[in-house]
């Protein structure tokens, strides 16, 4: 990790922003390391936990928001479990993945692809339509290889419903994503 | 009079994990416990929501709290780990009353907030009771090698999920143990398998699942266990893509934990879903069959020397 500039760069807005929609303190991180210690997914990112929650700490915006740690973070909990500053890290990196996705930083688009296929799903039918997920994915991202060889194995083994089962409550549904994912799309 | 718990099965029991969902019903029948699903239930969410918005994904999570508490029921389960934790985060959540008021503002039916909410794994061992569990074996799983594999998020974070122990749960290792089989040290219980990335990113997926078999196998294990469809789903639909990624020759069948008690229940593999397993698990389980058969056989000729020993013993000191 480069030098950190610990003043030109301090955003406050942003640091502000992030305390409130998570309810959890930055500062009381002292850099363990025990979270990324813990992260099974290290191995992928690009900016592992701990320096997520330094750069935090130094109001770094950019360099946050634009990291591919914030969209390959499964939520699996080990960080929040293990902080020994009761910090729930998983909030944190759940929060800072809501304002990457308001403010346009998708870098790593075949997940966020893959979430909006699924959430399209649920939209449409109030319940996910496995089949559906997949075909709207491949749809979104032209990889028409994906899993090819799986679903017939699944629909063969009678696990891959060609149909979705609806339900009679899916405007009520279709209300709750109003307000979230824009009207209808 | 059987307990009664509203029921939320969760979308994948009606697609990839069927067999979850059918063992489930079958084993909660048989320890006299109804099951009543919540009528007209929608998708909890699950993790593509919370990534979006946690009012949101509370909405999605707590129109289902709201049809259970018009159900007149203290207490909704479920068999999937993802779910329950949607359905658990958004009643912590709402326990604050202006987020509460954030979410009801985008109900049909305002969520009151008054329900219980657990997994089918922590009604069983909580209130069925090992000791029930116990009575209602036939087919004891003896000499079965299980690798209990709980995935991340069951019972993480402790303080939201409040059931079992954050790093070594212990609670499916009761039951299996209950039900006869033999259960393996398994370091990795709650490490994550690669959760939904399996389609947009699948060689992390392949990485993280592979380091689950290894360890299962390195233990021994005939196979595994677990509570979770997308953990299931991971280990077994993908175990052929992870042996050409990892060039290795896994074939260990990937069990739900519910399918194990009905078979030890003397259920027919066929109610359990045994066929839809991608890892045919018969090869397994005659291999346990046959190991146990030889140790036993091996325990009696060893008890018959010792007899022969015995009995030859004063024998010779007579002779002497």
């Amino acid at each position: 990790m480069d030098p950190l500039r610990l003043d030109s760069l301090y955003d406050t807005q942003f640091v502000q922003e992030v305390k409130k929609e998570s309810g959890q303190d930055p500062a009381l991180c002292y850099q363990c390391g025990n979270c990324t210690a813990g992260c099974p997914y290290t191995f992928v990112y690009d900016l592992p936990v701990h320096q997520i929650m330094r750069l935090l700490q130094a109001g770094h915006k950019e360099r946050i928001l634009s990291s591919r740690s914030l969209w390959l973070c499964a939520t699996c909990q080990s960080c929040t479990t293990r902080c020994p500053n009761n910090i729930d890290v998983a909030q944190i990196m759940d929060v800072l993945r809501h304002m990457a996705r308001r403010q346009g930083y998708f870098t790593e688009k075949s997940v966020v692809r893959f979430q909006d296929s699924f959430l399209k799903s649920v939209k449409n039918h109030g319940r996910v339509f496995e089949l559906g997920v997949m075909l709207g994915y491949i749809l979104r991202t032209g990889r028409f290889w994906t899993d090819m060889e799986l679903g017939p194995k699944m629909a063969f083994k009678g696990k891959l419903s060609p149909k979705p089962h609806g339900i009679k409550g899916k405007q009520e549904v279709v209300k709750i994503y109003h307000k979230f994912m824009g009207g209808p799309q | 009079m059987p307990e009664s718990y509203a029921y939320y099965p969760g979308c994948s029991g009606l697609g990839t994990s069927r067999e979850y969902e059918l063992s489930t019903r079958k084993v909660c029948q048989a320890l006299d416990l109804e099951l009543r699903e919540i009528p007209d239930w929608s998708c909890c969410g699950s993790s593509p929501a919370h990534t979006v918005d946690h009012v949101f994904s509370s909405a999605l999570a707590a129109r289902n709290l709201a049809l259970v508490e018009e159900m007149g029921l203290e207490t909704v389960i479920t068999p999937c780990p993802s779910c329950l934790t949607n359905l658990k985060v958004a009643a912590w959540r709402m326990q604050e009353e202006s987020f509460l008021q954030e979410v009801n503002q985008y109900l049909e039916q305002p969520c009151k907030n008054q329900v219980q909410v657990k997994s089918v794994l922590q009604a069983l061992v909580e209130d069925v009771s090992l000791s029930r569990i116990k009575e209602q074996v036939q087919n004891p799983l003896k000499g079965l090698k299980i690798a209990p594999y709980y995935g991340c998020i069951m019972n993480r974070p402790p303080g939201i999920m409040d059931f079992d122990d954050p790093e070594n749960p212990t609670a499916m290792d009761q039951i299996l143990k209950a039900l006869g089989a033999q259960v393996v040290d398994f370091p990795l219980k709650v490490e994550c398998c690669g959760a939904s990335y399996g389609i947009p990113r699948q060689e992390v997926v392949l990485h993280l699942s592979g380091k689950l078999l290894d360890l299962a196998r390195v233990q021994g294990a005939d196979a595994l266990a677990v509570p979770c469809p997308l953990c299931q789903m991971n280990l077994d639909m993908r175990q052929n893509q992870i042996n050409s990624f990892l060039q290795q020759d896994f074939q260990l069948p990937v069990f739900y934990y519910t399918q194990l008690m009905g078979m030890a229940f003397g259920l027919e593999h066929k109610e359990l879903g045994l066929d839809k397993l991608c890892v045919d698990p018969l090869p397994a389980l005659n291999r346990a069959k046959q190991r146990q058969a030889e140790e036993q056989e091996e325990r009696a000729r060893k008890q018959k020397q010792r007899q022969a020993n015995q009995s030859s013993a004063p024998a010779r000191s007579a002779s002497e």
